[in-house]
């Protein structure tokens, strides 16, 4: 058959494509003072990968905006009776890897080490200590406080986050969804380290703990790290559940700023984890904006127009309804055919439904994709610790093609005009903007 | 399609630390001089494949700099048998994802998807490889769509634009100087014949490199490749001439103002040589390049190297700062210290603290335990590292494409525990010299 042929035949043949990855069988329990355990054996490669995950994000930092991710940050800064110079010394001995890292609703420790109890023991010992007896000194807190100030700074110079920031701000209002993670430059500098014991003494608590482990290790094994994890945490409680989301209604917000290009996000809060909305509104963006180089926004703002590099859109899913995000980047002289382009295509997507060839494909770039989620333990182990944190069917993977196969043109239809309510899109530009635009 | 830059794809040990003792790999040259590398990995049914080029930035010269990435764009649009951005919509409804990158020395395309596809990467590969069709009227709109991409990457960015800056003063005669994506000027007077005479003068069989990593059984997968890429004739690819870099005699400084930077920045780089050069040179010897590579993860692997030890905690006059050497790139490269200061510290205070952290080592070798340090982590990587089949692909193809034998991932783990500490000071004195330096500053200015 011709290339020509082939292809045809691939682009009609909507139904071939079929996902044929074994998924990976999750084991669950409970540790003896309450963490939640999510647990893969894979035995294929000599390491373990194992995440700690708290709802302890910036969510919770109430009035102390950035003391979650501080807190977070300095769990690497010194634990138990070695400090930062002599726990990184320790842990680098042993060729591990360990990484922090704080969004809104999580915060967590990541370990990856060579499975040899040799390394494996004490990498674990330092990882438990970080969790468990970090030291939070002074000069610690001071130092990463420093830091995180200067990125903060540095954070003014990109236009990109500013509007990613800006966004979330015009987007919750009051909710604690509102601040970036990283917090003010002011809020950041009051800290004191009564503060983040507190923080740490409510949150960093076995009832509010999800660990996931992956890697070439048996389940006894698995228990017994996942115990040594948790045996020094008091069991405490769980987080409480985030407020409510309010509808933030219409708004377009412009933030000078010297750039060339005029940074655009346009959105509203979106969907939960483990919405049941969440297989249409998944599928239905993926033609939308989620599927690379083919999706409708691709197409219209780059493809046919040349407008702008990146054009794309998102569901983040979260604790409570995280954003639905379209964004791209224009010069400032194109912004408003841009920007038009922009609400034009998801009007016409939420009021007409998908296009048949775009579902379709979205579908088949999803189902036939599958493969591609879960080919490596660093997949797997994100996976096991989200379905752990945001209680999700154990299935979740064992039923993702199905449900993505079930969905229709209706279901997103449907989905997408009583979830994205276009009347009330939040709009946020930030670049050489308004009145300003005219002078060069 | 990004663009990556040499220094932040291969920053020494990080890309090239990886062994894959029980990973089978075969490689294979078809009659056209397409070269092939398959390497087994049967841990998901998945299979990455990856075309590379040698051709990018460092192969450009004057007044079309950025052609090589501009027609990587063009590689997404029409052929002969298919139609403007098929060829994405193909690989899209068989859940495949792909993209591509340009680098200083290579141009490389790639598809991540269900390992029986392999075969219709081949065609469809097999099919931009020489039925490539550059239409004056898609070429004008993709080339604002690079304009955007530098605007994004570069021109909005101000540490990127003074990295940019630097680079271009600290390579006077070698084309490492070019940003991958070109000057802004060289991108606006671009045509589409400057793409077509580009693609007609570096892309054909024998100047490629196929590589997947996957599910796959390396004979069957050089059976499909004799089949899609054999018919393709070889063409007449001269290499590129030689433009080495002149010797440099004495720091080069750059002050780079920016009213749109908050933070100042501290740039150093030092010539150095490269593996390319010590296996084809008498002049270096292959272990001052793996020396290197432990002397720069002696400053910064970790959060116990003496950067971080010294320089962030200790005197706490860093607040970020980072160590690299990109040793497996095609010319003589650099030694890379960045910056930012803690604030109240200037750069120059910064920058001499760098450079005490490193006449240190040459007065005094890393201790026992630095280096023991440096020598599991290199085995605990290359472990690690198994876990990307992306991953694995990058290391063969981007040694293959500067001419480098894609075996030395194997016996990259064994060569830096070879290492010793004389040879760590020796090379420490040998290159990181201020003759060679190249010092940029990156300084907030308030808006007039």
């Amino acid at each position: 058959m011709s290339l020509r042929l082939r292809i045809l035949a691939i682009l009609f043949c909507l139904a071939a494509v079929k996902a044929v990855a074994d998924t990976p069988s999750i084991e669950h329990w409970t540790t003896a003072n309450g963490a939640r355990v999510y647990f893969v054996a894979a035995p294929e490669i000599a390491m373990i990968d194992v995440h700690v995950v708290f709802a302890a994000g910036s969510a919770r930092d109430g009035d102390r905006k950035g003391l979650a991710n501080l807190t977070n940050g300095l769990l690497k800064e010194g634990a138990g009776p070695l400090d930062a110079d002599a726990f990184n010394r320790r842990l680098g001995a042993t060729g591990a890897r360990m990484h922090t890292r704080t969004a809104r609703d999580m915060a967590y420790l990541r370990l990856r080490t060579l499975a040899d109890d040799q390394y494996a023991e004490p990498a674990l010992d330092l990882f438990t200590d970080a969790v468990a007896r970090p030291r939070f000194d002074e000069g610690a807190i001071e130092r990463l406080s420093a830091r995180v100030i200067v990125a903060l700074k540095r954070k003014k110079q990109s236009p990109g986050r500013i509007a990613q920031d800006a966004f979330f701000r015009a987007l919750y209002a009051d909710h604690p969804y509102a601040s970036p993670t990283d917090g003010t430059e002011e809020s950041v500098a009051g800290f004191k380290r009564v503060d983040i014991l507190d923080f740490h003494k409510r949150y960093y608590v076995a009832h509010n703990a999800v660990i996931a482990i992956v890697g070439a290790l048996d389940k006894a094994r698995a228990k017994q790290i996942a115990e040594a994890i948790t045996a020094p945490l008091v069991a405490g409680e769980k987080a409480g559940v985030l407020p409510e989301i309010t509808a933030p209604g219409a708004t377009e917000k412009h933030i000078e700023f010297p750039s060339i290009q005029s940074h655009v996000r346009v959105g509203l809060p979106g969907m939960r984890r483990g919405d049941p909305d969440y297989f249409p509104l998944l599928v239905g963006n993926h033609a939308l904006g989620g599927n690379s180089l083919v999706s409708i926004l691709f197409r219209e703002i780059r493809a046919k127009r040349g407008l702008s590099y990146s054009a794309y859109s998102y569901f983040m899913p979260m604790a409570q309804p995280g954003p639905f995000i379209a964004a791209l980047q224009t010069d400032r002289t194109q912004q408003a055919e841009a920007l038009k382009i922009l609400y034009e295509t998801i009007e016409k997507f939420v009021t007409d439904g998908p296009p048949t060839a775009d579902l379709a494909a979205a579908k088949n770039n999803l189902i036939g994709g599958f493969p591609l989620r879960i080919d490596s333990n660093s997949k797997i182990v994100e996976y096991i610790a989200m379905i752990g944190f945001y209680d999700l069917p154990l299935d979740y993977l064992d039923t993702f093609t199905a449900r993505v196969a079930a969905v229709t043109a209706e279901t997103v239809k449907d989905a997408f005009s009583r979830r994205l309510d276009i009347e009330n899109l939040v709009t946020v530009i930030v670049g050489r903007t308004g009145a300003q635009a005219d002078d060069s | 399609m990004k663009s990556l830059s040499i220094a932040t794809l291969i920053t020494g040990l990080a890309i090239t630390a990886f062994a894959v003792a029980e990973n089978r790999t075969q490689e294979y040259k078809l009659d056209n001089g397409l070269e092939l590398i398959v390497q087994e990995d049967h841990r998901a049914p998945v299979a990455v494949v990856q075309v590379w080029y040698r051709v990018g930035s460092s192969y450009e010269y004057d007044g079309i700099t950025g052609v090589s990435h501009a027609l990587e764009h063009m590689m997404f649009k029409r052929t002969e048998d298919l139609e403007t951005g098929e060829f994405s919509t193909i690989v899209a409804a068989k859940g495949g994802r792909e993209n591509a990158f340009t680098s200083a020395d290579y141009t490389a395309y790639f598809q991540q998807w269900s390992a029986e596809n392999v075969e219709l990467s081949f065609e469809i590969e097999a099919e931009r490889m020489h039925k490539l069709v550059i239409e004056d009227e898609e070429f004008a709109k993709e080339i604002n769509v690079v304009l955007e991409e530098r605007r994004l990457r570069t021109d909005d960015n101000p540490q990127a634009l003074a990295a940019e800056a630097s680079r271009a003063v600290a390579f006077q005669t070698s084309p490492y100087r070019y940003p991958v994506i070109g000057w802004e000027a060289d991108i606006k007077n671009m045509s589409a014949d400057d793409l077509r005479r580009w693609y007609d003068r570096w892309y054909g069989p024998n100047n490629a490199i196929v590589v997947v990593v996957g599910d796959v059984d390396p004979n069957e997968v050089h059976a499909l490749a004799k089949k899609h890429f054999g018919p393709l004739a070889a063409r007449d690819i001269p290499p590129p001439k030689s433009r080495p870099e002149v010797p440099q005699h004495g720091t080069k400084r750059v002050t780079f103002r920016s009213a749109k930077a908050k933070v100042p920045y501290l740039i150093m780089g030092f010539k150095a040589p490269v593996l390319a050069q010590a296996i084809s040179s008498v002049e270096v010897e292959e272990w001052e390049i793996y020396a290197l590579d432990v002397l720069a993860e002696t400053l910064d692997g970790d959060a116990s190297a003496r950067f971080q030890r010294n320089l962030v905690r200790g005197r706490e006059i860093a607040s970020e700062i980072s160590a690299s050497f990109s040793s497996s790139s095609r010319l003589t490269s650099l030694f890379s210290c960045n910056a930012v200061p803690r604030e109240g510290t200037s750069l120059a205070e910064l920058e001499q603290a760098i450079l005490d952290e490193i006449d240190a080592l040459k007065k005094d070798p890393p201790s026992v335990e630095e280096l023991e340090r440096i020598k599991t982590q290199v085995v605990a990587d290359t472990v690690f590292e198994r876990d990307s089949m992306q991953h694995q692909a990058m290391i063969i193809g981007s040694l293959r494409a500067v001419g480098l034998d894609w075996r030395l991932k194997d016996t990259y783990v064994d060569s830096i525990k070879a290492v010793t500490r004389a040879q760590v000071l020796e090379v420490a004195a040998k290159y990181l010299k201020r003759e060679v330096l190249t010092v940029a500053y990156l300084l907030p200015e308030e808006a007039s």
